[in-house]
């Protein structure tokens, strides 16, 4: 049963392999074509030679016109030949890399169907490793396949009807026996099988222990935690060579051993040939005949086996790469709908529950109003859930249940896609990409002019430090946006957000890291912002928090306060504690 | 590619034995054609049954012998081209260790994963081919021309024009492809970093619903990748065609020359078709090395992507691995007239002077990009300074060897990242050995212990990689504690209590005033963080503008008013 299940899986593998090379269907059918030609004009080739040597038969009794013909033949078919191979060669290397991109372009889609749970969840390195190595090896594999089991599998065509030609009873013969070092083949390719999986595996493995502890240098440096990575590395790359030897060991056993049948089977043919001579049943020439027969027709077999190992890897890398683009997307969106931006931000949240992992509850029966331009600071001890409220806002996870409205309209009943344009975004980890400052403030509004950028930016208070850079707005964020202090990255950030004008605003720590009278400034630029705008802030600034509407305190999932700062201060509870704790610290001196 | 051999120096034994292996059994291969002519002259044609018999169960052993031989040569293979591979990751990854951040911002991390990934794939590749197939191939080629030789000296010279001129087609290939294989691989670098930013800004694509127009950038790469993959792949297609086609000519000279000698009686027919035949071993035997040479050129390319990584050297580099002697009651740290710039840039530090007694706590403030953060870097030595010097304990950090000074410091960056692993494993950094005691009491300093204690698994709990699974706070917590669990002389704390509530701040700034023996920097943006500190830096677009307490500060600098005024205090 299970055994059955797999062999369906490997089927399919490979079947939607082939489904990806289907656009390429004109040039495989091509490369077809020209390996039958580039096959058949090669078989030609030594008949046409030997013919022509036939007419070199003695001295003075050499027939050079016919032997100047025969070669002449040989000459073209030969060009022809050479021809054909390259044209085969072209239309192969077309497939395969046109196939590996397609691939690739796919698994890249993927990572924005998917929800975002898996991104969080699965180590990067193991994903950039499907995208790079997995799909590489799919290329390789391909590359192999296409050209040697094309050739091998013509080659065998053509001998086929050669030998039918000559004597349909030893063709059959000769059928009936090459079975013999396919099963061999299939035997050793089903032990290694698994090896080329884990193989795979270890290899994501060491990817994603490389992208963090690499990423991490100056944290491992400021530890004298070299040793001690480099060990957990060995560790790794130790297993990685253990199954990487095991699995190209064993790959590589088919080519011999098909070897060492095809002996076999010639030696029996000698052996029981010789005998039958003997005994007077056969001749002595067909002896010779079956034997060169049976040598030709099995060579292309060794030579398909001996590409099984790269074909293997291929499938190992293709089954992980299909496992992650079967893995589950995101549910539907409703249809996009103008009517579903530029809302106007009247927020209901009624009886919301939601946790990340089934058995940890984390918000449990939540209820917020929010009136439209109200200014909602978030606050309460880490970890309360203030980051997951705006996950739970932006759609990044869905809530198991309850509801979220916006101008009374379910948020499931609008598309992720309008749902999120009516959000600004500025988060604490700031992310850039690597492009220049110009295309990341342009992000969200990638039609904007230079003056909107520049307004951006000088409302974001970034302006005069671009400016001093020696490229200004065209300087290139590094990968790391090492060029660029934590600072400067926000403020960018920020600017972004301050060009696409969205009508609610969600600030997740977005200032930690701006000096105070930078964010004085940007403060009062978003003050400007947030006028008539619903707007989220998780924050830890008093200065911040005395000026929202509401002040939600969060605890343990829940809010257990809420009010604007001089109510909740009379109240006396856990927000005047937090606050007054803050200033006890303060003069303490 | 061949400073790369010393990899291969404990496997020399398989180098040796296994192409030897493989020539064994082609000879072995070669000879079973003879016993079959054996089998029919001798056992056939005499009507020997036993003859035949006995040279028919020869042939059965040469061929199990054969194999047995062809095993030791795939043994070989794997164990010494995945064993070369494993060196080479291992001896690479520890290079990269001795790098100092500037040299690994110039390379990159999605670079040096393609390269320890796929280039040593690559080189791990072309050695199991070198075992396999690079012995053989020359074998049946120089064979061949011993062959013709002793056949017929003047035919041979058509051997001897044809073979250098399939080593030039093979030359010319190789090395006008390699250029391409050291673009592609570059291009294969730029997919991998557009994948890795795509995945670490995923939350925000999303936010901006940018999904789509992402893809077209990648789109671009990954188009381009395939284009240069394609453009290369049309060089090396022209490989055995074009060798095919010399070898024909090569046989059509061998034919017609071969004919005119048997015209005139100095050659025979017999050794005409045994001339061919060594032609076409060449031939074949070329193939194999076309084949060979596209993995070569390939390995070509990823040895110096890989070489360029063993190239760069470390621009911080130890004196000595000896312990130094400290100057007794010297101040813990102190920076003597320090100027310090990244790269060629401008000076990022200039003229800093100041001394950190024992004990105290240095606070540090000032605007962003002011080089709050570079200062402190140049405590630990991840940076040297361009002018003036940096000491720790009395003695310039350049005197030390990197264990010795770092291993009494503790930081917090200001980035958390926590590593894949338990809770336990992340603090473990700090002190390997570090028993629960320990762990507990870094976890209570660092306001940690409440939370951690409330998880079901308490210190074992998994970390996810980054440390993902837990708030931007509870990750500050967590690498605090991890610098506390070494017990450090000098903890320095990069603007690292942030993302903490009010009240969680001040209770770890209380804990660790009252921790005499550790010097303590803080940098931070916020006054109340540093305004109990012993003595505060105002740093200002590069330069110290002020030095002193809180008190002090607010007489003398204008700027540090300013920015206590900025906060409400």
């Amino acid at each position: 049963m299970s055994k059955h299940r797999r062999k369906n899986r490997e089927e399919k593998t490979l079947t939607r392999l082939l489904e990806f090379c289907r656009p390429y269907i004109g040039q495989i059918i091509a490369a077809l074509i020209f390996a039958i030609i580039y096959v058949g004009l090669n078989l030609v080739a030594p008949i046409l030679v030997g013919y022509a040597i036939d007419y070199a038969v003695g001295v003075g009794k050499v027939d050079f016109v016919s032997v100047g013909l025969l070669l002449l033949g040989v000459g073209v078919s030969a060009v022809c030949s050479g021809v054909f191979q390259w044209l085969m060669n072209m239309c192969t290397n077309t497939v395969v890399y046109f196939t590996v991109r397609d691939i690739r372009r796919l698994i890249y889609k993927k990572w924005s169907t998917v929800p975002l749970s898996v991104i969080d969840r699965t180590p990067h390195g193991d994903l950039i490793s499907r995208m790079i190595n997995d799909a590489d090896s799919v290329g390789d594999g391909l590359m192999q396949g296409i050209t040697q089991l094309f050739s091998g599998i013509v080659m065998i065509i053509c001998t086929l009807v050669f030998m039918m030609y000559i004597s349909v009873t030893i063709a059959i013969a000769v059928v009936i026996i090459t079975p013999l070092s396919m099963f061999v083949a299939a035997f050793i390719t089903k032990i290694s099988r698994k090896q080329f999986m884990k193989q795979s595996e270890v290899q994501g493995e060491i990817s994603s222990y490389i992208d963090e502890y690499i990423g991490q240098q100056k944290l491992v440096k400021s530890f004298g935690y070299e040793e001690r990575s480099m060990r957990s590395f060995e560790e790794i790359n130790e297993r990685l060579r253990i199954c990487g030897q095991k699995s190209q060991w064993y790959s590589s056993l088919a080519n011999p051993s098909t070897r060492f049948v095809n002996t076999l089977v010639t030696s029996a043919v000698t052996i029981l040939g010789s005998l039958s001579v003997i005994g007077g049943t056969m001749t002595v020439g067909s002896i010779a005949t079956f034997i060169t027969y049976a040598n030709q027709y099995t060579k292309p077999f060794n030579e398909v086996t001996g590409v099984i190992p790269q074909i293997q890897a291929a499938m190992a890398g293709a089954r992980r790469i299909f496992e992650f683009l079967d893995s589950e997307n995101m549910s539907e969106d409703p249809e996009n709908s103008e009517e579903n931006r530029n809302l106007s931000g009247n927020i209901d949240i009624d009886h919301v529950n939601f946790s990340y992992v089934p058995t940890k509850k984390l918000i449990t029966d939540f209820n917020l109003h929010v009136g439209s331009g109200q200014r909602i600071a978030i606050v309460g001890p880490t970890g309360c859930g203030k980051t997951t409220l705006i996950n739970l806002l932006m759609r990044f996870y869905d809530i198991n249940s309850g509801s979220i409205k916006i101008d009374g309209k379910s948020i499931y009943q609008m598309s992720r896609h309008d749902l999120r344009s009516n959000y600004g975004m500025v988060l604490q980890e700031s992310w850039l990409y690597n492009a220049s400052i110009r295309d990341n403030i342009a992000y969200g509004r990638p039609d904007a002019d230079i003056e909107d950028v520049i307004a951006a930016a000088k409302k974001a208070h970034i302006h005069n430090f671009i400016q001093r850079l020696p490229d200004g707005y065209d300087t290139i964020v590094t990968e790391d946006g090492t060029n660029l202090s934590q600072g400067q990255r926000q403020l960018i950030c920020i600017a972004r957000v301050m060009l696409c004008d969205p009508p609610m605003l969600i600030l997740d720590e977005a200032t930690s890291s701006i000096d105070t009278r930078t964010e004085l400034r940007v403060q009062k630029a978003f003050a400007e912002m947030m006028k008539g705008r619903t707007s989220f802030i998780v924050a830890h600034r008093l200065s911040t928090i005395k000026e929202a509407d509401v002040i939600l305190v969060m605890k343990d999932g829940n809010i257990i306060e809420q009010g604007d700062h001089n109510s909740l201060m009379k109240a006396g509870g856990f927000y005047s504690n937090l606050y007054n704790s803050q200033f006890a610290v303060a003069q303490e001196g | 590619m061949f400073r790369l051999r010393r990899f291969l120096k404990d496997y020399i034994v398989y180098l040796i034995i296994g192409p030897l292996c493989k020539l064994t059994e082609a000879v072995l291969e070669l000879f079973i054609p003879l016993v079959t002519a054996d089998i029919i002259d001798n056992g056939v044609l005499k009507e020997d049954a036993s003859y035949v018999m006995s040279h028919g169960t020869l042939m059965v052993l040469m061929g199990a012998l054969g194999l047995a031989f062809a095993l030791v040569c795939q043994k070989s293979a794997s164990i010494t081209s995945q064993g070369f591979g494993t060196k080479l990751r291992n001896a690479m990854f520890s290079h990269i260790n001795t790098l100092s951040h500037a040299e690994l911002d110039k390379i990159g991390t999605p670079s040096l994963i393609t390269r320890m990934t796929s280039d040593i794939n690559q080189l791990q590749l072309a050695v199991a081919m070198l075992i396999r197939l690079v012995i053989r191939a020359p074998f049946l080629v120089i064979g061949a021309l011993v062959m013709a030789c002793t056949i017929d000296f003047k035919m041979s010279l058509i051997f001897f024009i044809a073979s250098p001129l399939i080593a030039l087609v093979l030359y010319i290939v190789m090395n006008r492809s390699v250029p391409y294989f050291k673009d592609m691989q570059k291009k294969l670098d730029k997919v991998s970093l557009l994948s890795r930013e795509n995945l670490s800004g995923n939350r925000v694509i999303r936010a901006f619903n940018k999904q789509g127009s992402d893809e077209e950038i990648f789109e671009r790469s990954n188009s381009e990748l395939a284009e240069t993959s394609v453009r290369v792949g049309r060089i090396s297609a022209l490989l055995s065609p074009v060798t095919y086609i010399i070898s024909q000519a090569a046989i059509i000279a061998i034919v017609w020359f071969g004919a005119v000698n048997v015209n005139i009686g100095s050659l025979q027919t017999g050794e005409i078709i045994a001339l061919v035949n060594y032609m076409t071993q060449i031939l074949l035997a070329m193939i194999v090395v076309s084949n060979l040479v596209v993995i070569f050129t390939k390995a070509f390319a990823s040895a110096s992507r890989v070489n360029e990584v063993f190239d760069t050297k470390p621009s911080v580099t130890q004196k000595t691995t000896d312990i130094i002697e400290t100057v007794p009651g010297a101040p813990a740290v102190e920076f003597r007239g320090v100027s310090f710039g990244y790269g060629e840039g401008g000076d990022a530090l200039s003229d800093i002077s100041f001394t950190a007694e024992k004990g105290k706590t240095i606070g540090i403030i000032g605007g962003t990009g002011s080089g709050k953060t570079t200062l402190i870097n140049l405590i630990p030595r991840f940076y040297d300074t361009r002018k003036g010097e940096v000491l720790v304990n009395g003695v310039n950090v350049k005197e030390y060897s990197f264990r010795q000074l770092r291993e009494r410091m503790g930081i917090v960056p200001q980035k958390a990242v926590l590593q894949s692993g338990t809770i336990r494993s992340n603090l473990a950094w700090g002190d390997p050995d570090a028993d629960d005691e320990k762990i507990e009491n870094a976890l209570k300093i660092s306001q940690s212990y409440e939370f951690v204690s409330k998880l079901a698994d308490g210190i074992e709990s998994e970390v996810a990689a980054g440390g993902g699974n837990f708030s931007g706070g509870q990750r500050q917590r967590l690498t605090i504690a991890r610098a506390l669990v070494k017990q450090p002389d000098i903890l320095i704390l990069d603007d690292s209590a942030s993302a903490l509530d009010m009240a969680t701040d001040a209770a770890l700034r209380r804990e660790l005033a009252a921790m005499k023996d550790m010097t303590v920097f803080i940098i931070s943006q916020r006054v109340s963080a540093v305004r109990n500190s012993d003595v505060i830096l105002v740093l200002e677009n590069t330069a110290l503008v002020g030095k002193g307490t809180h008190e002090e500060l607010l007489e003398t600098c204008e700027l540090y008013r300013e920015i206590c005024r900025s906060q409400g205090v």
